[in-house]
C-alpha cells in the first residue's frame, strides 16, 4: 500500500495531514450517535409498511390481544401536509390510499415498551386492492427527460466513419453505511426538536416545516448527531424519518420519540442508486479520432420522482468521458417504476454513465484494432476543447501525464503481456472526470453562507450546516480557518451543526464541501483576518462582537442555460485514472480484484491522509458494486435485506490500493482545492470490467458481473 | 435472575432477561454505548467486545454466558496519565495518525479486533486481513486500517 501525497512547505496548516479532530472521540466511543443518545421518558416508534407494490389500502385491523388505547398510533390524516418537500412535493410521507412501492410508511405506532411494539407492529393487518406494477425501465411513464445537443451528429455518423454502437447496464447499490437510519423528536409547544443522523440538516428543516405547515423557521429545530456514514443515503431519505417522529411525538402530546431503523428495515425501504441503462453509438476516424456520439441514458427512478432529475442530469452530462466530442446527441430518461425510490448515491449518475462510456471505448478499440489506451488519448480532452454543453475547458487536465502514472505504477504493460486475453488474469484501465458542486445554475439557487465568530475565550467558531460525516469536514475547515487567519487551530472550533444556530451552507453532497463551502470559510477568514488587524483574538472579541460571513457567489463567467442545456455545468473538473488488476478462479469464476491504482486531480489536497481516505473508499465501494454488491429486486421487494447477503468488500477481499494525487489548482475553491468525495466511485467498475473481460475473453457490458454470468 | 460481570476491571450486575443480548446490556442497562448495533445478527462486526480474553459479536451473546466474564469493551482501552492527559491505547492511537476511523461507527468494534489480533496474531493464520474480517468498514476500504494495525504492531501493547 503506497500512499505519495504530496506536500506544501509554504503553508502551515493546508496541505498537512492534521489528525481527524473528532478523532480520539470516535476511537474511545464517546461520540453520541443517535442510538446512543439516552432521552428519559422516550416512547420507541416503528413504522408499518405497505406488503404490495401497487394499489389501494382497503382496511387497518388492529387485532384483539394488544393494549391499542396505550399506543400512540398515526395515520396520513393526521400530518397537516402529507408531503415530503423535495424538488417537487408529490411524494406522500404516509399511504392514505394509494400504494406505490413495496415498504412504503402507512402507519406509525409508539408504545413507552420497545418489545410490545415490535410484536404489536407484526399483528397489525392491513387489507390491499392489489394492481400489476411496473418493475422494468422504459415500461411505464417518464418521470423526466433531458436533451443535450451539440454539433452535427447526422454528418459525424455518414460518410467513411466507423459507427459502433453498445448497450450497458449498471445494477442498484445500497449504501450499507454502518449506522442505520433514526431520530429522536420532541415537541416544546409549537416548537418540534429534532436530533437525528442526517448529512443535509436544512432539507430536514425545510421538509417538517412544510409537513406541519408551521409558520416560522424557528419552529424546526434540526440538530446533527455524529453521523455513522451517509455516502448520499442521508441526504434525502432522512427528512422522511424526522417527519414521522415528529408526528408521533405531536400526537403523544410532544413526548419524546425514538424512531430508530434496524438493518433490514434500512435496506428494504431506503433510497439506493438507480439502476441504468446506457445505449451508446460512436462515430470515429479509422484511426480512431472521435467524431460524434449519441447516447441515451436510461435510469429508475422508482416511485417516486425525489432526487432522480438531478442525478439524471449528472449522470448525462458525464456521459461522454472526458473526451472530445465535435458533434453529440445525449439524451437522458428517467422511468417510473413501483421500486422504492431511488436517491442519491456517492457519484450521482456519473458513475453509471461513466461506466458505459468506459467499457465502450475499450469495446471500440478491439473492433478498431488500435490499444485502447492510445485510443483514449487520441481524443482526451486539453485546454480549449467545448464541451457538448458548450463549456470551454479551461484548465489542461494533462490526462497523458495521469494515465502514464498510472501505466508506470501499476507496471501495466508487463502485466497485461504476461496474461493473454483469456488467461483468468487481466488488467483494465479507465479514465474519468467528476464535476465540482451543485449542478448548472445550483450553486447560485443554493446561495450557500458560512460564519465565522470570534469567542472572548480567544478561540473562533465555524458555523456551518455542513456536516461531520466520516470524510473530515471538521478538520479540513479548521485547517481552512486557522491558514486563512493566521492563528493557530487549536484556536478554532467547529459548531455542533443546528439549524437556526448556523447558516445554511448547505446540503454535504455533490463533493462541495471542501471546494465550495471551504472556499468560503477561506474567505471569511480572510475578511476576519482583516477586521482584526494584527489584534489578539481574545482582546478583539471582547471589544466588541467579530463576526464574518461569506456568502456565495458565482464566478465571472459561470452562466448556465437550464432551458437549453448549454453553458459551464460545473465551475471545476476533477480528474482520474484507474487501473485494476484483477483474477478470477479457473473452476469457480469468483472474481477477485488484486489491487487497485488510482491517479487523481483534486486540485489542492488540503489533508492528504483524510483524502487519501476519501479515494480508497470510493474505490473500495467502486469494486464492491462492479463485483460482489447485488441487490435482488422481486415485484420491488429487496430480497437480500442483510449484510450477509447483499455482500460488501470485507477485509479479506478489499484490493491493495495506491494512490497518487497530481495538483492542478481550481482558482474558485478552497485553497484551490476541487472535489474529492465522487471521483473515486466514478473509475472501478469500468477498469474492473474491462480487466474481466481481457482475462475471460468474454463481452462483459453489465455490473455487478457475478460469476454465474462467467460460467454462462 | 442476577447476572453478574467485569466489564472493563469494574463490576456490574444485572436483571435483564437472560436471553437479552449482551450488547443490549452494554448500551441500555450499563450506558456503555461505545459499543455499537450494526446488523443484530453477528454480520457486520460493530458491537464486538473481548470476554474471556475471546473476541465476540456481542450482538449474538445472550447474556446469561457473560455471567462471571471478564468483558472488555472500547470505553477501556485509553489511559489517565497523572497530569490528566488521556493516553490512547497504541491501537487507537495509530488508527487517528493513520486515517482508520472515518464515520466511527465500524471503529470501537474494529478497534478491539485490532487489539485482539495484537495479543493473539497466532490466531490469525491469515495475518491482519483474516483477523479484521468479521468487521465491515464502509469508508475506508480497509487500507489506513491496515497501515494503522502495522504501525500498532511496531509501537507495541503496553499492557
Amino acid at each position: 500500500m503506497t500512499v505519495s501525497p504530496p506536500e506544501h512547505h509554504e503553508l502551515r496548516y493546508v496541505g498537512r495531514s492534521v489528525t481527524r479532530r473528532e478523532g480520539a472521540h470516535k476511537l474511545t466511543g464517546r461520540s453520541r450517535y443517535i442510538d446512543d443518545m439516552h432521552v428519559e421518558g422516550a416512547l420507541t416508534g416503528r413504522t408499518i409498511r405497505t406488503t404490495i407494490a401497487a394499489g389501494r389500502v382497503r382496511d387497518i385491523r388492529f387485532p384483539e390481544g394488544f393494549p391499542w388505547n396505550e399506543f400512540t398510533i398515526v395515520t396520513a390524516k393526521d400530518l397537516p401536509v402529507n408531503e415530503v418537500a423535495l424538488i417537487t412535493n408529490e411524494q406522500p410521507a404516509l399511504v392514505d390510499s394509494i400504494v406505490r412501492h413495496h415498504q412504503e410508511a402507512i402507519l406509525l405506532i409508539a408504545h413507552e415498551d420497545p418489545g410490545l411494539v415490535q410484536e404489536a407492529a407484526r399483528a397489525i393487518e392491513i387489507v390491499y386492492e392489489k394492481d400489476p406494477g411496473i418493475f422494468e425501465m422504459e415500461q411505464g411513464r417518464v418521470l423526466k427527460d433531458l436533451a443535450i445537443r451539440h454539433g452535427n451528429t447526422e454528418q459525424a455518423f455518414s460518410g467513411e466513419n466507423i459507427v459502433f454502437e453498445g448497450e450497458y447496464a449498471t445494477g442498484a447499490q445500497e449504501h450499507v453505511y454502518i449506522e442505520p437510519n433514526g431520530f429522536i423528536a420532541w415537541w416544546e409547544n409549537e416548537t418540534v426538536v429534532l436530533h437525528g443522523s442526517n448529512q443535509c440538516p436544512y432539507y430536514v428543516h425545510k421538509a417538517v416545516k412544510n409537513a406541519f405547515a408551521l409558520e416560522r423557521d424557528d419552529q424546526v429545530r434540526v440538530v446533527q448527531e455524529t453521523t455513522g456514514g451517509g455516502f448520499g443515503g442521508k441526504e434525502e431519505f432522512p427528512s422522511m424519518v424526522a417527519i414521522h417522529t415528529a408526528l408521533l411525538s405531536r400526537k403523544a402530546g410532544g413526548k419524546p420519540v425514538r424512531l430508530i431503523y434496524d438493518r433490514a428495515e434500512d435496506m428494504a425501504c431506503s433510497t439506493k442508486r438507480h439502476p441504468s441503462i446506457t445505449r451508446i453509438r460512436t462515430a470515429c476516424t479509422r484511426e480512431g479520432v472521435f467524431k460524434g456520439i449519441e447516447v441515451t441514458f436510461h435510469i429508475d427512478g422508482g416511485a417516486y420522482l425525489t432526487l432522480s432529475p438531478v442525478v439524471l442530469s449528472r449522470g448525462l452530462l458525464h456521459s461522454g468521458g472526458p473526451y472530445r466530442w465535435p458533434a453529440a446527441k445525449m439524451d437522458g430518461l428517467c422511468w417510473f417504476t413501483n421500486s422504492p425510490p431511488y436517491g442519491a448515491f456517492r457519484g450521482f449518475g456519473a458513475p453509471q454513465s461513466e461506466f458505459a462510456i468506459e467499457r465502450h471505448l475499450d469495446r471500440l478499440s478491439q473492433l478498431l484494432g488500435i490499444c485502447p489506451i492510445e485510443l483514449r488519448r487520441k481524443n482526451f480532452l486539453q485546454r480549449g476543447d467545448v464541451l457538448p454543453t458548450s463549456q470551454i475547458v479551461e484548465e489542461d487536465p494533462e490526462l497523458d501525464h495521469i494515465v502514464d502514472r498510472a501505466l508506470e505504477l501499476s507496471d501495466y504493460r508487463a502485466k497485461q503481456q504476461s496474461s493473454p486475453c483469456g488467461s483468468g488474469h487481466g488488467m483494465g484501465l479507465s479514465v474519468f472526470y467528476h464535476g465540482t458542486g451543485f449542478t448548472g445554475s445550483g450553486e447560485v439557487y443554493l446561495s450557500s453562507v458560512v460564519a465565522l465568530e470570534a469567542q472572548s475565550d480567544g478561540t473562533v467558531e465555524i458555523q456551518v450546516s455542513s456536516t461531520e460525516i466520516g470524510q473530515g469536514t471538521e478538520t479540513v475547515f479548521a485547517q481552512i480557518a486557522a491558514e486563512g487567519l493566521g492563528i493557530n487551530i487549536e484556536q478554532i472550533r467547529f459548531r455542533k451543526p443546528e439549524t437556526g444556530a448556523v447558516p445554511d451552507s448547505g446540503p454535504t453532497v455533490a463533493s462541495r464541501t471542501c471546494s465550495i463551502v471551504g472556499g468560503l470559510v477561506e474567505k471569511a477568514a480572510r475578511q476576519m483576518r482583516e477586521k482584526l488587524n494584527g489584534r489578539d483574538v481574545a482582546e478583539a472579541a471582547a471589544m466588541d462582537s467579530l463576526r464574518a460571513e461569506a456568502r456565495y457567489e458565482p464566478p465571472p463567467g459561470l452562466v448556465w442555460n437550464e432551458e437549453t442545456y448549454q453553458g459551464c455545468a460545473y465551475g471545476a473538473y476533477s480528474w482520474g485514472c484507474n487501473v485494476a488488476e484483477i483474477v478470477l478462479d479457473s473452476v469457480t469464476a469468483e472474481l477477485r480484484v488484486e489491487k487497485m491504482w488510482g491517479i487523481y486531480d483534486i486540485g489542492c489536497v488540503i489533508n492528504p491522509v483524510l483524502a487519501v481516505g476519501q479515494v480508497e473508499g470510493g474505490m473500495a465501494q467502486g469494486a464492491g458494486w462492479a463485483t460482489c454488491e447485488d441487490v435482488v429486486l422481486r415485484e420491488g421487494l429487496m430480497q437480500n435485506t442483510r449484510v450477509t447477503n447483499y455482500i460488501i468488500p470485507t477485509s479479506a477481499d478489499g484490493p491493495d490500493m495506491v494512490v497518487e494525487f497530481v495538483e492542478h489548482h481550481n482558482p474558485i475553491g478552497a485553497f484551490g482545492s476541487k472535489g474529492v468525495g465522487e471521483l473515486p466511485m466514478d473509475g472501478p467498475p469500468a477498469a474492473i470490467a474491462n480487466a474481466v473481460a481481457h482475462a475471460t475473453g468474454q463481452n462483459i457490458v453489465s455490473i455487478p458481473i457475478r460469476p454465474e454470468d462467467i460460467l454462462k | 435472575m442476577t447476572i453478574r460481570m467485569t466489564i472493563n476491571g469494574r463490576e456490574y450486575e444485572t436483571d435483564a432477561h437472560p436471553m437479552m443480548p449482551l450488547l443490549d446490556v452494554l448500551r441500555e442497562s450499563c450506558r456503555l454505548t461505545g459499543t455499537k448495533y450494526g446488523c443484530g445478527e453477528g454480520e457486520c462486526g460493530a458491537c464486538t467486545v473481548i470476554m474471556n480474553d475471546e473476541l465476540v459479536m456481542s450482538c449474538m451473546v445472550p447474556v446469561m454466558q457473560a455471567g462471571g466474564a471478564e468483558i472488555e469493551t472500547v470505553e477501556g482501552l485509553a489511559r489517565v496519565a497523572e497530569n490528566g492527559e488521556e493516553i490512547l491505547h497504541p491501537v487507537q492511537q495509530a488508527f487517528l495518525e493513520c486515517g482508520g476511523a472515518q464515520c466511527g461507527i465500524c471503529t470501537p468494534g474494529m478497534v478491539m479486533a485490532g487489539v485482539h489480533h495484537l495479543r493473539h496474531p497466532d490466531r490469525a493464520p491469515g495475518g491482519l486481513r483474516e483477523a479484521l474480517e468479521g468487521n465491515l468498514c464502509r469508508c475506508t476500504g480497509y487500507s489506513a486500517i491496515f497501515r494503522a494495525m502495522e504501525q500498532a504492531a511496531k509501537t507495541g501493547h503496553p499492557e
